[in-house]
């Protein structure tokens, strides 16, 4: 009875099963209750406004554009597709901000634990301060302070020639799709996908199946031979013209999700390192084993098992967090859907229950892969 | 570690000599003053060395920590002095209005504009009811944690009955002959504040009832719980503003309709409770069954053992949890400012539009984040002192 000594001392008060059905009821009741009257104001609010619950308007054209968007999306296309756009663009910053954030994150992590004050002392304030203040406080920051006071496009910040910052955003040499490219791209992110899955259930031998690691970066190898170029942002007149531009708005609200994001990631590290016993690398270090190898075999997967719960914390933050995009009008689901959508449409509830379900489908797709990945590196205990 | 207590270890042994000097006194003084220089002297040789050693341990353990720290040291050298420069020798401190602004910060804009970021735009003559009850309120919350207090369980009542209470009658005014002052117009820092006050007085409790709802033997009590906790914990503080602010109307009946600081209020205040329900839930959890059994024992029924035994325990538990979700609550208010409240963040978007001191977002954003940083930085020591407190206690 896994379930009951779960529920505390729940079973030391047995309830009589008709007790227990008479309380259910009562709650039922009530909770039914409630929910009936809100409903009754809702259809009366809404027949007061001429209008029922319908979710058919996202049936009929948007009439709005928006500044940027990674599909393709204009006034004549429907409130569905501005949603689906919407939602790419949130994803979009999502995934950028996830990779930055570890990156980031593992490197002040590594730095604070380190032997060199300097190093540590520095990752330390910066991780405090990030922590400290609003991350809405950090976004406007980064988009009023930091790139709303970027030089016009003739006296851009230049890195190296091929990347571009300015008042109009970054710009970045964008790669030319050869005819295989897109096939390529296709295939690459399917075999990260299904690496995994047919490492675990094709009947091949362990030390064989590993090698079907090698596909992805093979793949990822083909796809660079394949493209037929680069076009690189070069200045024409007023404005860059080639290459590809991220708008101001999604760098500013990149940087301010990675950056935040990344001080926790960094402390997670920390403390998870810090918590294997000092034990574990002195029995390493007495069995002879490198310094590097300590690492590898001792210390990074035991804390690994540790950081990738708090971690998956973090990214499932990092995606709500991007909401917050919605403050710099950056074209993301909540500005686009409880913004734009909905002072045009009137539709309140009908927007709201799309956007958070939107959310709620997100959070419990990343959570139930990312508990796959946990269950997978998870303390096996006999 | 041990280097570090070698190097302690040094630092006394060597600085005994300077100790004796004084009982030697008593040698001619041309002597005396020869001992006092060379132990001058030794003193800087130790000293030295002692910072060598520190250097080396610290900051040149091996040629890779070496590179790594100067570089980190060419990259603050080129990052601190510009900055230090803006902020304080180029910055200027006084002025009416942007004329007086040159290539440094511009703290003048604070300066002039300190007032509205503490008040918003609260009435100028009644802003000491806001210092009165932003008074209150810190003195109960210093009582309530101050440990060595005997009438701590009452000053915790207090402070979340009594003191909202006086609180929001000192604020809103209209008796007593208080003007009244409409909720529009509160904001600032201010208006953070009491945000995250009342927003932890509602969540608090509701956030218990979610607690015990979710560990309830009744399964539907149970399964609407995890419902609501989990729906409320995968969307985003956002959209859950947004929903109490344009779908909570349409929910009540016609003519109903709440002040919009109280729908902030009550969005934040479920996101929240959410949030303080998964912590003490995790409380509850942490309560070894020993407890309950024993409570049994001694014959009290469920609701007493919880009351009496379990969830004061409980709660001591998660006292630390619960103040990290306060400082994370208290940054969060400023989401308040996208739905049209005029928090501290809001009144800084507000005043940098301001034709007087157009453009100064900088300055603006930074003392915000400064603000921000100061309070957050005490309350994350605060709960660390009493995580601290709590494992001392335990042991």
């Amino acid at each position: 009875m896994a379930g009951k000594s779960r529920k505390g001392g729940s079973s030391l008060w047995p309830m009589k099963a008709s007790h227990a059905l008479l309380m259910q009821g009562v709650a039922l009741l009530i909770g039914g209750l409630v929910i009936a009257w809100f409903a009754q104001n809702a259809a009366s609010n809404l027949a007061r406004r001429s209008m029922q619950l319908d979710f058919g308007f996202l049936g009929s054209p948007a009439g709005f554009s928006m500044p940027f968007q990674i599909l393709s999306f204009g006034p004549t296309d429907t409130y569905f597709m501005a949603l689906v756009t919407a939602f790419a663009n949130t994803l979009l910053v999502s995934a950028m901000g996830v990779v930055t954030s570890t990156v980031v994150g593992l490197g002040l992590g590594v730095m604070r634990l380190s032997q060199n004050w300097l190093l540590s002392t520095v990752s330390g304030a910066i991780v405090e301060l990030v922590r400290n203040t609003p991350q809405l406080l950090q976004i406007v920051f980064w988009y009023v302070g930091v790139l709303q006071v970027l030089p016009q496009a003739r006296q851009s910040l230049s890195f190296g020639d091929v990347a571009f910052l300015n008042i109009r955003g970054l710009f970045l040499p964008a790669p030319i799709g050869g005819s295989w490219s897109s096939l390529l791209l296709i295939t690459f992110f399917l075999s990260l996908a299904l690496a995994p899955l047919a490492r675990r259930y094709l009947p091949l031998h362990p030390r064989r199946s590993s090698l079907l690691w090698l596909v992805p970066p093979v793949l990822l190898i083909a796809l660079a031979f394949s493209l037929k170029g680069w076009s690189l942002p070069a200045l024409k007149g007023f404005n860059f013209a080639g290459g590809m531009v991220l708008p101001p708005e999604l760098v500013a609200l990149w940087a301010g999700l990675s950056l935040y994001t990344a001080a926790f990631v960094a402390e997670i590290v920390r403390a998870s390192v810090e918590a294997i016993g000092k034990g574990q690398v002195e029995a390493a270090n007495s069995l002879g084993l490198s310094s590097w190898l300590t690492l590898r075999l001792v210390v990074l997967p035991q804390a690994l098992r540790l950081m990738i719960p708090q971690l998956t914390n973090q990214y499932l933050n990092l995606i709500k967090s991007s909401s917050l995009g919605a403050a710099i009008a950056y074209p993301e689901i909540v500005q686009i859907f409880a913004g734009t959508v909905l002072n045009q449409s009137g539709r309140a509830i009908e927007v709201m229950v799309i956007v958070m379900g939107v959310f709620l489908i997100i959070n419990l797709a990343a959570s139930a892969a990312l508990a796959q990945l946990n269950e997978r590196v998870a303390l096996k205990e006999r | 570690m041990t280097e570090k207590i070698a190097v302690a270890g040094t630092s006394t042994i060597e600085s005994s000599p300077l100790v004796d000097a004084p009982l030697n006194g008593a040698i001619t003084s041309n002597a005396a003053a020869n001992r006092e220089a060379s132990a001058v002297a030794k003193r800087r040789a130790t000293a030295t060395a002692r910072t060598r050693r520190w250097l080396r341990t610290n900051l040149f353990s091996s040629p890779l920590m070496g590179t790594l720290s100067v570089l980190t040291l060419l990259l603050l050298g080129f990052a601190l002095p510009p900055l230090f420069r803006w902020a304080f020798l180029d910055a200027v401190f006084d002025g009416s209005n942007r004329s007086v602004c040159g290539a440094g910060a511009c703290w003048a804009f604070i300066a002039d504009r300190l007032e509205q970021f503490a008040y918003g735009r609260y009435t100028p003559a009644e802003r000491w009811r806001v210092d009165i009850a932003l008074a209150l309120l810190a003195g109960f919350a210093a009582l309530s944690l101050w440990s060595r207090n005997p009438h701590r369980a009452l000053s915790v009542l207090l402070l979340v009955t009594l003191c909202p209470a006086i609180a929001t009658v000192l604020l809103i005014g209209g008796v007593f002959g208080l003007p009244f002052v409409p909720t529009d117009q509160w904001g600032g820092l201010s208006l953070n504040i009491i945000l995250t006050f009342a927003t932890v007085v509602l969540a608090l409790p509701l956030g218990v009832v979610l607690a015990m709802g979710r560990r309830s033997q009744l399964s539907v009590i149970r399964w609407s719980c995890t419902a609501f906790i989990e729906v409320l914990r995968g969307v985003p503080l956002l959209t859950v503003l947004f929903m109490a602010m344009v779908m909570l109307p349409m929910f009540l009946p016609e003519g109903v309709t709440f002040d919009r600081l109280v729908r902030a209020i009550i969005g934040l205040s479920l996101f929240v409770a959410a949030y303080f329900a998964e912590i003490i839930r995790a409380g509850l959890q942490g309560i070894p069954k020993g407890q309950y059994e024993a409570a049994a024992a001694i014959g009290l029924g469920f609701w007493g053992a919880h009351r009496l035994i379990v969830l004061p325990q409980a709660f001591r538990l998660v006292v630390p949890g619960i103040v990290n979700t306060v400082i994370d609550l208290f940054k969060d208010t400023t989401l308040v400012s996208i739905i049209g409240l005029f928090d501290l963040l809001g009144v800084v978007g507000q005043s940098i539009k301001d034709p007087n001191w157009l453009g100064l977002g900088r300055e603006g954003y930074a003392f915000a984040a400064l603000v921000f940083f100061i309070c957050c930085y005490a309350m994350s020591l605060l709960s660390l002192r009493i995580e601290r407190r709590i494992r001392s206690a335990s042991h």
